[in-house]
């Protein structure tokens, strides 16, 4: 990258002439540099880049980056380059020179500048050296982060300007991280590189961790510093790895739980063995994409508060589905379980297929609202949001059933029901209606968990495949018909699946995890906390 | 709203379809030719058959209005083997025994076509299987339009190598047959390439895994050890969407670990937002963006036939497209329809692919193909930043011990799949 020497030679003549506004290089001689750029393979490209970078024009951050997001085009006839927008089917051209407008030009006659991986690399820490000490600090992060990242000796002199300057702590510190890792590849003095080591493990992250790993095999003090960093961020990181772990173990049991919970209605405290338990989740998840779909053609201001609009609409969804298959065939075959199984499975078939007809088997794309993007990091734990959100939705779903249960008319019903459906039904109560909406509540949950799982996992009509086994696996580990136990259960099971799995791998780990779970129910037939009393044996 | 009102009627027509399709069946009159169609069209791989059997529908539609072949119209058998390997082989004794067509397309997985092997060998019929699929296999009665290994992985390897210089690798798929061929193959090449083994990671995950937090952690410990890494992805279907899902929310961009996958391809994208994804690459014979006449043609008329012109193509549509031109013509060259006569005149026959080139069956029943590279883009299209002048399927292996040997030839006299160029025999290693 002899560009960057070139560059800091025009960078030093920039900085010296100061406080000249803007610099430029004649349009004639910008244009033809910028000319190459459609002239001819990723290799002439990469050179072009360089050659054009090393103008120091202060249009050329604007050219490199229209490059970067493919706006750039070639016209046939010709080559001139030109940025491009789309408008229709054509594309609106304008001199990237003098900024004045070109013309339409159908698709045909021009052809885009492609750029791949290596020249999108290329081109940030183009803009990053040239940027390195514009007025936005936002624009200087990222700037410091791509010189960072190429790691590149010749950088040093203009990172040395710009921390001379910066103001910023952090931006500081990163350009400074920068400048160790520039210097680590030049022909510095092994002290300096040494400093420089020290420098880049202060860092302590898993990125210095990288840089520094690519020294540890170098001879002398250089190589020793290095080895000594690295195995002391190594065994920094091994203490942040199993919190992390433990994490991810929180956030798949959180999923397990809300795949469950609906079950441990049906299943746990009514017996049915009910296997269409994840189609009700997958209509929820349908549910939250027809919602967005109406949203986004509709009323798109309103997309932040799709899923909360969703929540509602996938509750009563799941939950009408549950009471028409509870009326419809379930009624008729209490007390039988294998024909309840079999019944329920064939329902689950039928309504995997009439979503397909629907809605068509291709995947569909539900979108994450703002609040539920991206990720902050806690020390070297990195949380995404969304499974922040999911594990904060599990808890409040949770509680709110066990609300219901023991605070409501409905649960007590349900509660009287299930112990001892004569005696309830001698008392007064309607058991068929409890029945019915016994089942739709535990069906209006599931729908609330496709909700939450359209966050993560793909909506397609095999949705809910996935998640049958697993619901079981919880709730029969946890004790039937103990809501407390399907929490233990499900937060033991995320945690023991996302501990092993580093070690055993997805597939061994499963298989630990059902063998065990086996075994444990050898020994305590009714799960973790079983119920006690006449009604188990009833 | 309205899209998917117009999704359910036209799903509603497909399915009306096919079913007066499969009843007109049995009326038929002898002055047509019957094409057999052996696509899920419900089930778990229904997601990605459906679109093969209305592409062999559309191939069938244009070819009648062009005159049908030998003066006789086509007409389409189509069945639902219900992504049920047992009931392909079922399906496929139907089709040929009772149906009397004269050709199959048909079956996406390598278990459903192992599973119609035996079926097409004894009641000696043809089948053309479209999709990309891990080679050590070479049969008599089977043309193989979509990829071998080398027709795929090891040039997307290749030029992760030369482009992005990368130095470790994690070989990622699901558990089953395909991935672990693969990389079984990629991990002989690499290692040949001078890799180290500590250099390479493979990782096996369940079907439909949906949990990658810590799967994608490990990546980017991996790939934090001063060496260019790069993923390469044989995961399958569904388990795609949460695996990118993943890779954005944890914030690992092209730029730093790039994605090269083999099963990914304009429909599975479908489902996903890209904007995060650009820059990830995958690896086919064929991208809906080729810019060529034949393919906007293709495009248009499939547009037109589905009666949706949202609807992507894809790279096992343009197997089916091959293959379905390459029995047209040797059909019409052979003058019959008769399976011995059509088999030998396939072997040779050159027909135009879609991304402006051609596509030879070559005696190995194999097809000769470009190898194309195309990074997403944030439109959930590809952009092809590399292609390869065709390269010549190979069936068997030459980085597998148990294949390096052997060689297959169905052209008279030799007439053998699985010739061992050691041992001078037909018949393997053994």
């Amino acid at each position: 990258m002899s560009f960057f020497r070139l560059f800091t030679i025009l960078f030093a003549l920039i900085v010296s002439f100061q406080p000249a506004l803007a610099s430029r290089i004649a349009d004639t001689d910008l244009s033809s540099r910028i000319v190459a750029l459609g002239a001819g393979g990723f290799d002439d490209l990469e050179k072009a880049i360089a050659n054009l970078a090393a103008s120091g024009d202060d249009r050329v951050p604007a050219v490199l980056d229209r490059l970067g997001n493919g706006e750039l085009v070639v016209r046939k006839a010709d080559g001139a380059v030109f940025f491009a927008d789309k408008a229709g089917t054509d594309f609106r051209l304008t001199d990237p020179v003098t900024g004045s407008d070109a013309g339409l030009a159908p698709k045909a006659t021009v052809e885009k500048v492609k750029v791949n991986n290596r020249i999108r690399r290329t081109i940030a820490s183009a803009v990053g050296a040239l940027t390195l000490i514009s007025p936005d600090p936002a624009v200087r992060r990222a700037a410091a982060e791509a010189v960072m990242k190429s790691a590149d000796a010749a950088a040093i002199p203009v990172l040395n300007q710009a921390i001379a300057t910066e103001t910023v702590a952090d931006i500081r510190a990163m350009m400074m991280a920068a400048r160790a890792t520039a210097l680590l590849a030049s022909s510095a003095s092994e002290a300096d590189k040494v400093a420089a080591i020290a420098a880049i493990a202060d860092l302590g992250s898993r990125d210095a961790l990288g840089f520094l790993s690519g020294y540890t095999s170098t001879e002398g003090a250089v190589g020793d510093a290095a080895r000594k960093a690295v195995a002391a961020i190594e065994s920094r990181l091994m203490l942040w790895d199993i919190g992390q772990n433990l994490w991810y173990g929180l956030s798949l049991g959180s999923v397990l739980l809300l795949a469950a919970i609906g079950l441990a209605i049906t299943f746990g405290v009514m017996g049915v063995i009910n296997m269409a338990h994840g189609e009700m989740v997958m209509l929820g998840a349908y549910a939250t994409f027809t919602v967005q779909e109406v949203i986004r053609t509709s009323w798109p201001g309103l997309f932040d508060y799709s899923l909360l609009i969703a929540l509602p609409v996938a509750f009563l969804t799941a939950a009408l589905a549950g009471i028409l298959i509870e009326r419809l065939v379930i009624r008729w075959l209490y007390g039988r379980p294998l024909e309840t199984l079999l019944a329920t499975w064939g329902v689950s078939l039928i309504l995997q297929q009439t979503v397909r007809s629907i809605y068509g088997a291709n995947n569909r794309e539900v979108g994450n609202p703002s609040w539920m993007s991206g990720s902050f990091s806690v020390g070297d734990i990195q949380i995404t949001w969304t499974r922040l959100w999911i594990i904060l939705f599990a808890v409040a779903v949770f509680l709110a059933l066990i609300a219901v249960l023991k605070r409501t008319r409905l649960g007590l019903e349900m509660r009287a029901v299930t112990q001892n459906r004569q005696m309830a039904a001698a008392v007064g109560i309607r058991t068929p209606l409890v029945d019915a909406l016994t089942f739709g509540l535990g069906s209006g949950i599931a729908g609330l968990a496709g909700v939450a799982l359209s966050q993560i996992d793909n909506v397609s009509p095999n949705l809910g495949r996935g998640y049958i086994i697993d619901s079981f696996m919880v709730v029969v580990f946890g004790g039937v018909g103990n809501l407390w136990g399907t929490l233990v259960g499900a937060l033991t099971l995320g945690v023991a699946n996302k501990v092993l799995e580093p070690y055993a791998g997805a597939v061994l780990g499963k298989i630990i995890l059902l063998v065990a779970i086996i075994l444990f129910i050898q020994k305590r037939p009714r799960g973790l906390f079983a119920l006690k009393g006449r009604a188990v044996e009833a | 709203m309205s899209q998917i009102f117009d999704r359910r009627r036209m799903t509603l027509a497909a399915v009306l379809g096919a079913l007066l399709a499969s009843t007109m069946a049995g009326y038929a009159a002898d002055d047509t030719i019957k094409v057999g169609v052996l696509h899920s069209l419900s089930g778990t791989m229904a997601i990605s058959e459906t679109t093969l059997k209305d592409t062999v529908l559309y191939l069938i539609d244009e070819q009648n209005k062009k005159g049908g072949v030998l003066g006789k119209k086509l007409e389409a058998v189509v069945v639902d083997p219900a992504s049920n390997w047992p009931l392909f082989a079922e399906k496929a004794r139907e089709l040929i025994s009772q149906d009397k067509v004269s050709v199959v397309f048909g079956c996406w997985t390598s278990v459903s076509r192992k599973s119609v092997l035996p079926v097409f060998k004894e009641l000696n019929s043809i089948l053309f299987y479209p999709v990309q699929y891990e080679g050590e296999e070479s049969e008599r009665n089977v043309f193989y339009t979509g990829a071998a290994p080398n027709q795929q992985a090891i040039p997307a390897v290749d030029y992760l190598m030369k482009e992005e210089g990368v130095q470790r690798w994690v070989l990622a798929g699901t558990d089953y047959v395909y991935p672990r061929t693969t990389n079984k193959i990629l991990e002989a090449y690499l290692k040949a390439k001078g890799v180290a083994a500590d250099d390479i990671m493979i990782n096996y995950t369940p079907f439909g895994h949906s949990d990658w937090q810590s799967i994608v952690a490990d990546i980017k410990k991996f790939g934090s050890a001063g060496k260019k890494t790069a993923v390469v992805s044989t995961i399958n279907g569904d388990a795609n969407v949460p695996f990118y899902k993943e890779l954005a929310s944890q914030g690992i961009k092209a730029e730093d670990i790039p994605v090269v996958a083999f099963s990914v391809g304009e429909e599975e994208l479908a489902g996903i937002d890209t904007k995060p994804l650009v820059g990830h690459l995958a690896a086919w014979n064929y991208f809906e963006s080729i810019d060529s006449e034949a393919n906007a043609a293709f495009i248009d008329g499939w547009h037109k036939f589905i009666k949706n012109d949202k609807r992507t193509t894809n790279d096992p549509m343009e197997a089916t497209y091959i293959g379905f031109n390459a029995w047209v013509k040797a059909v019409e060259a052979a003058g019959t329809t008769n399976t011995d006569t059509v088999i030998d005149t396939l072997v040779g026959t050159t027909v135009p692919n879609l991304s402006g080139g051609y596509a030879t069956i070559m005696p190995n029943h194999h097809i000769t193909k470009p190898v194309l590279i195309g990074e997403i883009q944030d439109n959930g299209q590809f952009d092809i930043v590399s292609k390869t002048a065709p390269v010549v399927g190979d069936e068997w292996s030459d980085y597998l011990e148990g294949s390096k040997d052997l060689i297959s030839d169905w052209r008279k006299p030799l007439s053998c799949g699985n010739f061992n160029v050691v041992t001078g025999k037909c018949g393997g290693n053994s």
